[in-house]
């Protein structure tokens, strides 16, 4: 498609060129922090960054650097690069990407801003300490580690206090690294910009409830890094804003992501970066949309757990609970309510390589999902980042196939 | 010594069938765990006995409907065992957490298994601050407390005081084995020590306890005759090794395995527990203060520090990462340790291992080739 189609096609949503205005403003303020007199500090996706936001830190995102690899497809070059520094093939491609990246400044924007401190919460991973641990020793940086016991059935009273506990030693700590006090007004102003992103956030992707559906989730993978990199600024609840309006004039003017809509997929895992647009036509060819996804909504899912009037703890509480945080069988529960919010006639599942605590444990959720909804699930072996574990072939073969037996 | 070493070697051999005939024997119940993080100090103390899993020796068949091949041969193995019914004997399972997969197969585990009782100890990752230390004691009271509901027990005070004399009369003695074994290599046979920690690890305690003290003393009084030629000293690191068979390869490859950092080796004799304090804060003080496994956290160089330090005390002529293909804690630290044994000249080998070992003769150049290099 030629950039005038692009522009002419209603399906094309307007707000992309805001969000990549954003994202660009970010990066250039990111690059030149230290001109400018400002702390970086480099944080998992999962982490608390209102607190860095609060205290005029610069956040950076080594995972979202690891999607753009991915998506520029410059993974498989970093990976090996990796692998060669001795970092075995099986580890999160995430991690390989951008611990090599930072070697050479390379990748698609020359190498992340190095960081002043790290914040690693391992709410989502284990390899985010493991992978914080190997920056920490790079950049000789002081690291912050926000430890999120697992929740497997209960979050339990201990569980709560020992990371509300850890909410002050975070606080703390920053306070330390930044050589001022936090000031407590400010960050009850950004809690607020959170919460307030974060329902802005969930609006966007609820408009895909509505049939046919005006946002896929390749859409939402794209709209999504504003919420994870620059909640709790004004900035990011204006753009959901403008992101929200513009789906509720698609939805009154019937505009559809996937032109004849007629069957409705639930995505999970993280996007296959460097294919998304390839799957996104592929189901879209079968007449197929991906209306949603349980990736995405990781960012507002604990919502309902987070108190605006005493927002630090029940942050630190709420994070501590998200998708991927939580056991199969809470996992199924959030699953089924997705199912059926979105009206989903299928579930794609991406068992994910890199990433094992989102991947172990599928095969348990789709016979699950068979059981209990009786909606079939389609299994994609393949990798966010390192392209080499993708097949392509295969996985048209499966898509087809899967396809299929939904029409029959 | 032959007769004690014969027996640890059979029961490290079939883990399975001895506990059977130890459960006959005792009457004790059996309660299964993974990792060195699970307190089987509180096991002990509930009166049944703590049985670590090791995943099967046979084909994944069953676990391949539950686990992608991307997951480690022990949880893949682990499972397998559950599901093929090899682990009837237990009441229960204690999971401890330690990385992704681990906390995953819990899930799949208690959803598709129908033992008793299912325990998770979601530890601390980090083991460095108070606030870590109140939540493991926490979790530790938390998980005695299931297991007197999971075995219909009450534990005492007493007896956790009892059970922890236990485990220091047991590590005093394994760690008095590990000196043995370095001042006098050669003295054990090459995979001893591993049939020994092995041992340890699913016997009933109180009996290990009697079987390792006897065990030191005759190795104690036992002269070695090492006129022949001194194999090259080597140390093992790494998770956990269920291959034994390399350690008679590498001997016979002129390396004696004089020390090791394994999970299923050195960490877990490593330290004593306190017996003036609270039994169950004593527990955790251990857990913050032993030598370090990758899925936790201690420092940013704890574990390097550690390695070399180890290696320089033993005079280590060579050091064999011994990893679990798909063990991500241990494969994110590999080239940092490395280079930390790069830089103190110690030479090493990386040495990957799925549930199947490679060849043997494959084995054997690979190990001969480093030994001639030391
Ligand atoms: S992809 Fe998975 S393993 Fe990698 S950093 Fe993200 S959550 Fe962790
Ligand atoms: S720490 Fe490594 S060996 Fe142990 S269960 Fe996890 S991945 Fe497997």
């Amino acid at each position: 498609m030629t950039d005038e189609k692009k522009a002419s096609d209603p399906r094309k949503i307007k707000s992309v060129r805001r969000m990549k205005e954003i994202m660009t403003n970010y990066y250039i303020g990111a690059k030149t922090a230290r001109e400018n007199g400002k702390k970086v500090a480099w944080i998992t996706s999962g982490g608390p960054v209102e607190p860095l936001i609060a205290m005029d830190v610069i956040p950076v995102y080594p995972e979202n650097h690891g999607a753009m690899i991915g998506a520029t497809k410059m993974g498989v070059d970093l990976c090996e690069k990796a692998e060669e520094m001795g970092y075995s093939r099986d580890l999160c491609s995430y991690a390989r990407a951008d611990i090599a990246c930072a070697t050479i400044n390379g990748g698609p924007i020359g190498g992340l801003p190095e960081p002043d401190f790290l914040v690693c919460c391992n709410n989502i991973c284990g390899t985010v300490l493991k992978w914080y641990e190997v920056v920490a020793r790079y950049y000789n940086v002081p690291l912050f580690i926000l430890d999120t016991p697992f929740v497997h059935g209960k979050f339990t009273d201990a569980a709560k206090k020992y990371v509300i506990q850890q909410i002050n030693e975070y606080i703390e700590f920053l306070e330390n690294v930044c050589g001022k006090k936090a000031d407590p007004d400010r960050m009850d102003e950004v809690g607020r910009l959170s919460v307030e992103a974060q329902r802005l956030w969930q609006k966007v992707l609820d408009a895909a409830a509505h049939k046919p559906a005006p946002i896929s989730a390749f859409d939402a993978f794209f709209h999504l890094a504003l919420i994870v990199t620059l909640r709790g600024t004004q900035e990011t609840v204006d753009y959901y804003k403008g992101l929200s309006t513009e789906m509720e004039e698609r939805i009154a003017n019937n505009i559809a992501m996937v032109k004849n809509e007629k069957y409705r997929l639930l995505w999970d895992n993280l996007p296959v970066w460097y294919r998304t647009r390839w799957l996104s036509e592929k189901f879209a060819s079968h007449d197929a949309c991906l209306v949603a996804d349980t990736y995405t909504s990781a960012w507002s899912g604990v919502l309902h757990l987070i108190d605006e009037d005493n927002f630090l703890e029940s942050m630190a509480v709420a994070y501590s609970s998200v998708y991927i945080n939580i056991s199969l069988d809470m996992m199924i529960d959030t699953l089924k309510k997705m199912i059926k919010k979105y009206d989903a006639d299928g579930l794609v599942m991406h068992s994910n390589r890199s990433c094992k605590p989102y991947s172990l444990g599928q095969y348990d959720l789709s016979r699950m999902v068979a059981k209990q909804i009786g909606i079939p699930t389609l299994i994609i072996e393949a990798d966010m980042v390192d392209e080499r574990s993708f097949s392509e072939s295969q996985i048209e073969t499966r898509i087809d196939a899967f396809m299929e037996t939904l029409k029959a | 010594m032959k007769s004690i070493l014969s027996l640890f070697q059979s029961i490290a051999a079939n883990p399975n069938a001895h506990i059977r005939e130890a459960k006959k024997k005792t009457g004790k119940k059996v309660v299964g765990y993974f990792c060195s993080y699970a307190p089987d100090e509180l096991i002990h103390a509930a009166g049944a006995i703590p049985y670590r899993i090791f995943g099967t020796k046979d084909d994944i068949r069953l676990a391949d409907s539950h686990l992608q091949s991307y997951c480690c041969a022990l949880v893949r193995g682990g499972l397998e065992e559950a599901l093929a019914g090899r682990l009837d004997f237990m009441e229960g399972t204690l999971f401890p957490h330690t990385c992704d997969s681990i906390q995953r197969l819990s899930d799949i585990w208690r959803l598709n298994t129908d033992f008793k009782f299912h325990i998770d100890a979601v530890m601390p990752v980090k083991l460095n601050t108070k606030s870590a230390r109140d939540y493991m004691i926490d979790v530790l009271s938390d998980v005695k407390i299931r297991l007197e509901s999971g075995l219909g027990v009450t534990i005492g005070k007493k007896e956790i005081v009892n059970s922890i004399k236990d485990f220091n009369r047991i590590r005093t003695a394994l760690r008095t084995l590990y000196e043995i074994r370095s001042t006098t290599p050669g003295i054990f046979p090459p995979s001893a020590i591993h049939d020994i920690m092995v041992s340890g690890m699913v016997m009933d305690r109180g009996e290990f306890a009697d079987r390792v003290e006897a065990l030191v003393e005759k190795a104690s009084a036992t002269a070695v005759d090492n006129a022949g030629k001194p194999g090259k000293r080597i140390m093992i690191s790494g998770g956990i090794c269920s291959h034994p068979d390399i350690y008679g390869l590498l001997a016979e490859s002129g390396g004696d395995v004089v020390f090791d950092d394994l999970c299923t080796g050195f960490r877990y004799a490593d330290g004593n527990i306190s017996t003036d304090a609270d039994p169950i804060e004593a527990i955790a003080d251990r857990y913050m203060a032993r030598a370090v496994c990758p899925a936790k956290h201690l420092s940013n160089t704890a574990r390097a520090e550690g390695l070399v330090d180890a290696a320089k005390k033993h005079h280590i002529d060579g050091v064999i990462f011994l990893l679990l293909k798909f063990c991500d804690p241990h494969a994110f630290d590999y080239p940092y340790l490395k280079q930390a044994l790069d830089d103190a000249k110690i030479p090493s080998l990386l040495f990957e291992v799925e549930d199947r070992m490679p060849p043997e003769g494959q084995l054997r150049t690979r190990f001969e080739t480093f030994t001639d290099m030391l």
